[in-house]
């Protein structure tokens, strides 16, 4: 499941619906972003979001597949704000379900990872000193390339560490 | 007429977040649009960046890829939400 949404997320509420349609799984792991209160040492006021549809749309809906494809999850739900917020406002969610916690704590990572890099937003923070557009950090980018040459089985243990 | 949109910082640049234009008969690809722009509209290699990227109708294509009057061109600075 993916919204964007022009209104407010309401977190607790996104939570409670995905736990009505679990499919069955043993765990689920649940991220919420927020706008931060303060950047640079200067106090936020706002923080706009901009979309270009159908873009953002069809590129998180690929994400989504792509960690189905991955991981054997049983559920997914990502919802992403749009619009003026203010600080302390949820600006993301996103929970993902499976039959273990393994494939839902490392597709919700990864999910994060590409709504922080790859997802066709543009973020403007307005601050008492002034507004700036704020593109992905270096480490976000490191971040995302942690997914690149994975194929989501599970990693064999290194040899130094195998028991004698 | 094509149609040009701009996104995120690049509208602090343009002043707009899109314009109708008439493609000249030479500028058919996405790097003459990219130069033709940037020599009639002096916006300090603004979308010369290559790490502008370009959607045609709505699909991200590398440099240089045709396009014609009719079509919806999107100027993409660097994304990210979250």
């Amino acid at each position: 499941m993916f919204a964007l949404l022009e209104t407010p997320l309401l977190p607790s509420e996104a939570l409670a619906t995905f736990e009505t349609r679990l499919n069955g799984a043993g765990g689920v792991v649940s991220f919420v972003g927020y706008v931060r209160p303060e950047a640079h040492g200067s106090d936020v006021t706002g923080l706009s979001l901009q979309a270009y549809s159908p873009l953002t749309e069809t590129g998180i809906e690929r994400a989504i597949t792509e960690a189905e494809t991955r991981w054997p999850l049983k559920a997914v739900s990502v919802l992403h704000r749009i619009g003026d917020m203010a600080p302390g406002d949820p600006i993301v969610f996103v929970a993902t379900a499976s039959a273990h916690r393994r494939p839902s704590f490392e597709a919700a990572d990864f999910l994060m990872d590409y709504l922080k890099t790859d997802a066709v937003f543009w973020k403007k923070e307005l601050t008492e000193k002034g507004a700036r557009w704020i593109e992905p950090r270096a480490e976000d980018y490191q971040d995302r390339s942690r997914w690149d040459a994975q194929t989501g089985e599970p990693r064999k243990a290194p040899t130094h560490v195998r028991n004698q | 007429m094509a149609e040009l949109l701009y996104f995120g910082r690049l509208t602090d640049v343009t002043g707009t977040g899109g314009e109708e234009v008439s493609l000249p008969s030479d500028v058919n690809d996405t790097s003459a649009l990219r130069q033709w722009l940037e020599i009639e509209r002096g916006w300090h290699g603004t979308l010369t960046d290559p790490s502008v990227r370009i959607a045609i109708n709505d699909e991200i294509v590398p440099d240089p890829s045709e396009i014609a009057n009719g079509d919806r061109i999107a100027f993409l600075p660097p994304v990210g939400g979250g």
